[in-house]
């Protein structure tokens, strides 16, 4: 009774406020927009009995995702999303490696004040760190001032509202996000098997690749994942540091859904992002249980 | 592994520097005399003075902190309840979907949470405001929660709570005496998580949010995009 009642209680509130919110977004996707309050048809008459879901039924169609794949922009956006995601994950992988590596080689005494440090961010607001980028990148900003005065460049560079500045905020935004899991599985790594390695004959760097990468494979996946994933469907990133040049899916979303007022158009955008991440997010799940089955 | 060469302390500085620079740079302007945010005019602390006789800012930070304090605390609860589910109810029916409804909120993106739950609250005609934007923290939060819960949960000796029963505990007393103070550490980790979330969230909240509930993130989100953003907004560190 006790145990049903553990179940029941978190299983409840995860259906009724993630899974069929979903559902929700599906079905609005296989409607169609409407001037009227809610924006869209058909809605369900349930007064009408059987007679209106059927009617309901029958009125769905997937126009929207034909309208989708007809319209440029989609497409582009979402290779443009695919792209951005791919190249920040693989620019945060060569900066938060280096990072993980040196504080898994740190003093013990080191590490909880790194580890604190990595974790600190998180306890800003991000939005204000997204912003304090603007003042860095802008033409008359920090970096620029810097530049001219070391003398390296005689004009100001164009950085701000490109996508050099989304990749650079989607880096300094999910770095603790690669640099965590790295260093969890370096941690753990035995000293000893490099030791085994020079002695048998390994300069440091073949020891490093042959076995510390393969050794802190599981971190550098979920890592990759970490960042790859949200960094598709960002919206706050491009907004401010990205030009009205810079395609993102969730900004497409964002301006369908609140300047457009298009509700089937953002949910059917919803519906094919769900669909594009459902393969890595899996991919993610059985990386993370790999690596459990591996600590037990 | 133990070795601190000039490489791995040069990655470190480097590391650091670039994550901390441009909040030490925020901070250092927030105290700017000058209205422009690229030139320094001396030090000054009239910004916090104008953001705290700012009547709309106070409001947004209030609905922003009950947000937080309401939604990080059901969550704690209904994450802790789940995590126990995951680590210890064993098998029953629908039990992969469970752990895909736990696992799923933390990697989806904000828009797609966001349009979901707003699109729920219409449908079932929910005013939107302050309660709205609490249901939709609770359910992305708990889930980090219950994913902090159960890793501590995983490493517990339950030959402890056995120890307790023997010994004439009741379940609900061996829970309260054995297994809370030692999975303790975890549960405040996980409610200070949420909290943070939450006090942070923009996307969610402005999904979620009636006209007549603006939180803090959504202010200085249209300042920002105003182009007036009092430089001062800083988020103190929770």
């Amino acid at each position: 009774m006790r145990r049903a009642l553990l179940i029941l209680v978190p299983y409840l509130w995860l259906l009724a406020l993630f899974l069929i919110p979903f559902l929700i977004v599906f079905k609005i996707s296989l409607s169609d927009g409407a001037l009227a309050i809610p924006p869209y048809t058909p809605t369900l008459d349930l007064s009408a009995g059987w007679e209106g879901i059927r009617e309901f039924l029958t009125d769905l169609d997937f126009e929207n995702f034909v309208f989708l794949s007809t319209d440029d922009l989609y497409w582009k956006a979402y290779l443009s999303s695919l792209q951005i995601a791919v190249i920040s994950t693989a620019i945060t992988l060569l900066v938060g490696y280096p990072i993980a590596y040196g504080m898994a080689s740190a003093p013990d005494h080191w590490r909880p004040t790194l580890m604190m440090l990595v974790i600190l961010p998180f306890w800003t607001s991000f939005l204000i760190r997204v912003y304090s980028w603007m003042g860095i990148l802008s033409t008359e900003g920090y970096l620029n001032q810097l530049l001219i005065w070391l003398g390296l460049i005689s004009g100001p560079l164009t950085i701000l509202n490109t996508n050099t500045a989304v990749y650079i905020g989607i880096v300094y935004t999910y770095l603790p996000f690669m640099i965590l899991p790295i260093y969890a599985a370096l941690e753990r790594m035995d000293g000893s098997l490099l030791e085994a390695a020079e002695d048998l004959g390994c300069s440091r760097i073949t020891a490093f690749w042959l076995v510390t990468v393969p050794l802190s494979r599981n971190g550098i996946v979920a890592g990759c994942f970490l960042v790859f994933i949200p960094a598709i469907g960002e919206f706050v990133i491009p907004s401010l540091l990205g030009g009205s040049r810079t395609l993102m899916i969730g900004k497409v979303l964002w301006e369908e859904f609140f300047n457009n007022r298009d509700w089937p158009v953002a949910s059917a955008v919803a519906v094919i992002l769900l669909l594009i991440l459902i393969v890595p997010i899996i991919l993610f799940q059985r990386n993370e249980q790999k690596s459990r089955e591996a600590e037990e | 592994m133990r070795r601190l060469t000039w490489f791995n302390a040069t990655s470190l500085t480097l590391g650091f520097a670039f994550l901390y620079l441009p909040m030490v740079i925020l901070i250092i302007y927030s105290f700017n005399a000058s209205k422009l945010v690229t030139v320094w005019a001396g030090f000054s602390t009239r910004w916090y003075g104008t953001l705290l006789q700012n009547q709309a800012f106070l409001d947004a930070a209030w609905v922003t902190l009950r947000v937080a304090v309401v939604s990080s605390t059901i969550a704690t609860v209904l994450g802790t309840m789940a995590a126990l589910v995951l680590v210890r109810a064993g098998r029953f029916v629908g039990r992969t979907l469970f752990s895909g409804m736990i696992y799923a909120p933390l990697v989806m993106p904000e828009v797609i949470t966001g349009l979901s739950l707003l699109l729920l609250f219409i449908g079932i005609g929910l005013d939107r405001g302050v309660f709205t934007i609490i249901l939709a923290h609770t359910t992305f939060s708990m889930c980090y929660v219950s994913v902090v819960v159960s890793s501590r949960l995983a490493t517990f000796d339950r030959s402890l709570e056995e120890a307790a029963l023997d010994l004439g505990c009741s379940p609900a007393e061996a829970f309260r005496l054995v297994t809370l103070p030692i999975i303790a550490p975890a549960v405040i980790a996980g409610w200070l998580l949420a909290f943070t979330l939450s006090l942070d969230d923009l996307v969610i909240a402005s999904f979620t949010a009636g006209p007549s509930a603006t939180t803090l993130p959504i202010k200085i989100w249209s300042s920002i995009r105003l182009g007036s953003a009092p430089r001062s907004t800083r988020s103190p560190p929770s």
